[in-house]
């Protein structure tokens, strides 16, 4: 064969991180570790109303009491928390009014990522919030959404712009008492997204937001609240990449979704955070809360395409509080070289006739172990209600690893709770057979694994099904052995 | 005179420690057909791999060229790009690939090589309404996930079905009438035979003589032990079919 190991090791030397760049931009950091002071300063650097500031401190208070969980199924080097800078913003020269007064490195930075500000407005359909680092720099498509009265800005915006709706929702999905990561968030949150969806509004394109882990040595940790009101729709998508980076960077989210009766929400994401290099050094921390709340009649659905980060813990959740509402988890989750991810959903079903749907595709290369950790639990009263759930293993090596872990906690009888697992490893059969049609290797396990993950990926909205494509064939890429 | 196709010379091969082609000779020109039989574990199928480049089977000795070139060492796709088609004996399953898209992606992937641009989706759906008529393909099943949930039959059709998409120089099927009604192999066979022309050739490999009375061979090699022991024409077939391969076995002489 011509296509020796050598030559595919090359290649993925080569090639293993595109977007392993680091823009050169002079930001304002805090100085690093973790206390009250650091806490203060965040909040009196963003101008935060002395209730955001009570909040943070009261989290911190209970943070300090809270232990590192331990019961998922990874192994990692614990953060030093007190060597972290918890606050970095590019550096603000002047209010801008056009494009052409952003940084051009910047603009840089935001070609290379695909996302060049002045194509999104021209080509239109998305809105995109950026998230640099800690503070949004550039915001398209907000008076469009103005109009409709649709608010999509930064957390620190809507922390200035709409108070009241801020300090009614957030927290409120995940209180900073809910785990050591959410309060470590709820603490030290230096921005992230805000949405709300008035009564009655469709919204008419997908919202996207883009977040980088940009300075070298910053955690980062946003904060994402999701107000659908009343008989509103909207589909948000959340994409990530990071420059690469050898020491290991913490990443830990808090999102919160909140559809009120009979509203839909539809939150996407595609995650390709810095995975480490392929001896295991250096790559993100993904320590996150994402939850969402629904109310009569109304349906939360994640699908979520995980390719990237060292170690992930993460759980898209769904409380289905009303009655007939509907909770959805669909999920991809790759692992190669030494990636570790255990991730999964809760589907909490309080309300009657509340249905839940889990479909989980985990796809294991190199040495990396991949666990689905579920629970679907049915509460007393959740008359009628059913959930199915479907997890399934795509092992590409025999070093790696597949585990599933699902719970079941049912506490009423007019349940339906269905759960089925399948393990398969990709056959040298199969390779061989669409190489002999003339479909290279590389390409021929891109073809399987999109086909093994298409119920998931045919979820996600267009654009970003072309892009996760490209994303697991580039996450595979020579993986096997 | 005959252009050459296909030579096979002096050819062993092993898989793990198990010798399995222990010196295999073989001339295949354009337009022929070839029909290889033997009984079990004769080495037919090991053939039909080695011939299409499986890298679980190490070739130790001797040479395969095509078109004068020598492919002993060619990747598969490579091979197939070049012309090169096997009709597997258990086609695999894809779940979550159309059929269709298979396809395309393997017809886009050879333009590729040869460096020219994707077909066009009008001509590409154009040729796969006309190659699926020919064998008699299920509308259905273009659509489905490759040989998923297919009955043995339209595993089998499929595979001439994608043989008519590639259009190759040069097919082996390898057990194709296995697992076929009579009704099906005939189906199978006609596509076969209204692909042929003085262009390409093709090895039938098989158990049975009734294949050969549908896809007529011009000649008939019966494999023992790794090695071509008895070659004839059609008639070879017909005297197997009474006699079996003992009385050929003791002789062992290579004609």
């Amino acid at each position: 064969m011509s296509y020796t190991e050598k030559q595919l090791k090359e290649e993925l030397d080569n090639k293993s991180y595109e977007f392993g760049f680091v823009t050169d931009i002079e930001s304002e950091k805090a100085p690093i570790g973790l206390n009250e002071d650091i806490i203060k300063l965040i909040s009196s650097k963003k101008n935060e109303p002395e209730w955001l500031l009570d909040y943070r401190l009261k989290a911190f208070e209970i943070w300090q009491t809270m232990q590192e969980p331990k019961w998922a199924h990874v192994k990692y080097e614990k953060p030093d928390f007190q060597n972290i800078s918890y606050y970095s913003a590019p550096k603000k020269k002047k209010e801008l009014k056009s494009l052409d007064e952003v940084d051009p490195e910047l603009l840089k930075t935001m070609e290379k990522l695909g996302i060049s500000i002045e194509e999104q407005k021209k080509l239109s359909g998305v809105a995109v919030d950026f998230v640099m680092d800690s503070v949004s720099v550039a915001t398209s498509f907000k008076e469009k959404l103005g109009e409709l009265g649709i608010i999509f800005c930064s957390f620190s915006e809507a922390v200035q712009n709409h108070p009241d709706l801020v300090r009614k929702y957030m927290g409120t999905v995940v209180p900073f008492t809910d785990n050591y990561y959410a309060a470590l968030n709820s603490a030290v949150f230096s921005d992230g997204s805000f949405c709300y969806i008035p009564k009655g509004v469709k919204c008419p394109m997908e919202l996207s937001t883009y977040f980088r882990i940009n300075e070298s040595g910053t955690g980062q940790f946003e904060r994402t609240l999701l107000i659908a009101d009343e008989s509103s729709y909207v589909s948000y998508l959340e994409g990530c990449t990071a420059p690469q980076r050898d020491e290991n960077q913490l990443h830990a989210a808090v999102v919160e979704l909140i559809a009120l009766d009979q509203a839909e929400i539809k939150y996407s994401t595609v995650q390709n955070w810095y995975p480490g290099n392929d001896k295991g050094v250096g790559g993100v921390y993904n320590f996150v809360t994402k939850r969402g709340i629904c109310g009569y009649r109304s349906k939360i659905s994640w699908t979520q395409v995980e390719t990237g980060s060292a170690v992930t813990w993460k759980y898209p959740s769904c409380i289905l509080k009303g009655d007939y509402s509907v909770g959805e988890f669909y999920s991809v989750a790759v692992t190669n070289n030494f990636q570790q991810a255990d991730t999964g959903t809760k589907m909490i079903h309080v309300g009657k006739n509340t249905k839940s749907t889990i479909i989980s595709k985990g796809i294991s290369s190199g040495k990396s172990q991949n666990s689905y950790r579920g629970l679907v639990k049915i509460g007393k009263g959740a008359h009628n209600s059913r959930n199915f759930s479907q997890c399934d293993s795509l092992l590409m090596t025999d070093q790696c690893g597949a585990h599933t872990f699902p719970y079941i906690e049912c506490e009423n009888s007019s349940a339906t709770v269905e759960h089925e697992a399948t393990t398969s490893k990709i056959g040298e059969d199969q390779l061989f057979y669409c190489m002999q049609r003339g479909i290279s290797e590389e390409k021929a396990i891109s073809l399987i694994v999109n086909g093994y993950a298409k119920e998931v990926l045919n979820k996600l909205p267009m654009e970003f099904a072309v892009e996760a494509q490209k994303l697991l064939e580039i996450s595979l890429e020579g993986s096997v052995g | 005179m005959k252009e050459l196709l296909v030579e096979i010379k002096n050819l062993e091969c092993r898989i793990g420690d198990q010798e399995i082609l222990k010196g295999l000779n073989l001339k295949v020109n354009k337009g022929e057909v070839h029909a290889i039989m033997g009984p079990n574990g004769s080495g037919k199928s090991t053939l039909s791999s080695v011939l299409a480049g499986n890298d679980n089977y190490e070739v130790t000795n001797g040479s395969i060229s095509y078109l004068g070139e020598d492919i002993t060492e060619m990747n598969p796709e490579e091979r197939s790009w070049k012309g090169m088609f096997l009709a597997f004996q258990y086609p695999i399953e894809i779940p979550g690939v159309s059929n269709i898209n298979f396809l395309r992606t393997a017809l886009n992937e050879r333009n590729k090589y040869f460096g020219k641009d994707p077909i066009p989706a009008k001509d590409f759906l154009k040729m796969v309404a006309e190659k699926s008529a020919l064998v008699g393909l299920d509308n259905k099943l273009k659509n489905r996930s490759v040989n998923e949930g297919f009955s043995g039959g339209e595993k089998k059709r499929n595979e001439i079905f994608q043989m008519a998409m590639l259009n190759p120089k040069l097919s082996i099927l390898d057990e194709t009438d296995s697992g076929l009604d009579i009704d099906a192999l005939k189906t199978v066979a006609n596509g076969v035979n209204k692909l042929k022309s003085s262009e390409n050739a093709t090895i039938v490999i098989t158990h049975y003589q009734r294949l050969l009375d549908y896809i007529v061979p011009d000649f008939v090699h019966v494999l023992h032990e790794g090695q071509i022991i008895k070659t004839g024409d059609k008639n070879l077939a017909l005297e197997l079919e009474k006699k079996g391969y003992d009385w050929l076995k003791t002789g062992n002489s290579i004609n």
